[in-house]
């Protein structure tokens, strides 16, 4: 048992384990949304997170511990974000001929999002700090951060939120948009993308090509007016 | 692959580099997408040098997401007392935004294309998202 506790602790500290923990419940993830008929609530991510979060909490991993493996993971969003000109390429044709229909998309998605958030979390008594938090929560993290920050929001509680939005968006962009029979992949793509980002984009890209390559679109484009919108949003519920 | 992963990191690193001289409100990532997009439009040869390192990439595009994901947990206290209301005013205010999005994307493509254009999907039923749970 000694050994045991002994060869634990020593991958415990190490990056090898959390990186492998982190692909295995990923795949355990992936696994149940194929075995779940690849239907959206099953979600690879949030079954992921719960996963390792039941296993930093029994194991008593601290997250700096867990995330020096992660890191790995993590960092790769970035060269991610950057590939995704790729797909945004290949449709590009789809694109041009969509100019129009893809700035007034991205222009309501956002507006509608932000506003509708401020309006509810009003109604709801939260207060301004959360407010401000809450009001960049559709913009992909990097900007919603600085976003936050500098309107005096806590960057913290907008990561939370962030990401929250992201899953939620993943979860329900497919049974609302086929609720409301709206069968145009560039649509659906782009307004998942403006909507919740990087993990809405995932989603997008795991169901039509030409939905992802426009999910990148929306969430680039709502990047660039999440900065000019979101405070002159705000000031009208301030 | 070897220059397909320089070109991707050299697109990220000019991106951050740019955004922070310049005080741009963009991530680096982003601009560097923008970057790649020109170099696609540049050097033809190039889609094809990258297509095996973004596709794999982005096939598992979630699972980036899992490490910020799992810091989430540690600071649902965040939300205090207020969970219930955040995370109401987050779902209602996610579905109005994507329904909405899309219904003005549909609107104005009506308006701009007119129907049965080319761009829209719609001539391609089975591709439709009704065609099976996958979508």
């Amino acid at each position: 048992m000694t050994e045991f506790t002994e060869i634990w602790s020593y991958l415990a500290r190490g990056p090898l384990l959390w990186l492998t923990a982190t692909l295995a419940a990923y795949a355990l993830g992936d696994a149940a949304f194929r075995a779940a008929g690849r239907r959206p609530f099953v979600n690879p991510v949030l079954v992921a997170v719960i996963l390792l979060g039941l296993l930093l909490w029994l194991t008593g991993t601290p997250y700096a511990t867990y995330f020096e493996g992660a890191q790995f993971v993590h960092f790769l969003l970035g060269p991610a974000t950057v590939a995704l000109a790729l797909p945004l390429w290949e449709a590009r044709a789809h694109v041009r001929r969509a100019a129009l229909p893809v700035l007034a998309g991205v222009l309501v998605a956002s507006v509608t999002g932000t506003a509708s958030a401020l309006l509810i979390g009003r109604l709801g008594g939260l207060s301004d700090l959360t407010l401000i938090s809450l009001a960049p929560k559709s913009a992909t993290a990097p900007v919603a951060l600085g976003i936050s920050d500098r309107l005096g929001g806590s960057p913290t509680l907008t990561a939370v939120l962030v990401i929250l939005t992201g899953i939620s968006g993943a979860i329900i962009a497919t049974p609302l948009l086929n609720a409301l029979r709206l069968r145009d992949w560039r649509a659906r793509g782009l307004a998942v993308g403006a909507a919740s980002h990087g993990i809405g984009t995932a989603r997008a890209l795991q169901v039509h090509p030409v939905a992802g390559a426009f999910a990148g679109l929306g969430m680039g484009l709502n990047a660039v007016g999440a900065a000019f919108l979101v405070p002159l949003i705000l000031w009208l519920f301030l | 692959m070897l220059n397909a992963i320089l070109i991707l990191l050299g697109c990220q690193l000019a991106g951050e580099a740019t955004a922070r001289s310049l005080g741009l409100p963009l991530p680096g990532p982003v601009l560097g997408l923008v970057l790649l997009l020109a170099g696609f439009a540049l050097f033809p040869a190039l889609p094809a040098l990258m297509r095996p390192l973004a596709s794999g990439l982005l096939a598992h595009l979630s699972l980036l997401f899992v490490p910020a994901g799992v810091g989430v947990i540690g600071h649902l206290d965040r939300l205090g007392g207020q969970g219930a209301v955040l995370l109401a005013a987050l779902v209602v205010s996610t579905g109005l935004a994507i329904a909405a999005g899309a219904l003005a994307f549909v609107a104005v493509s009506r308006l701009t294309e007119g129907p049965g254009s080319p761009g829209a999907p719609d001539d391609d039923p089975a591709s439709g998202p009704a065609s099976g749970a996958a979508s």
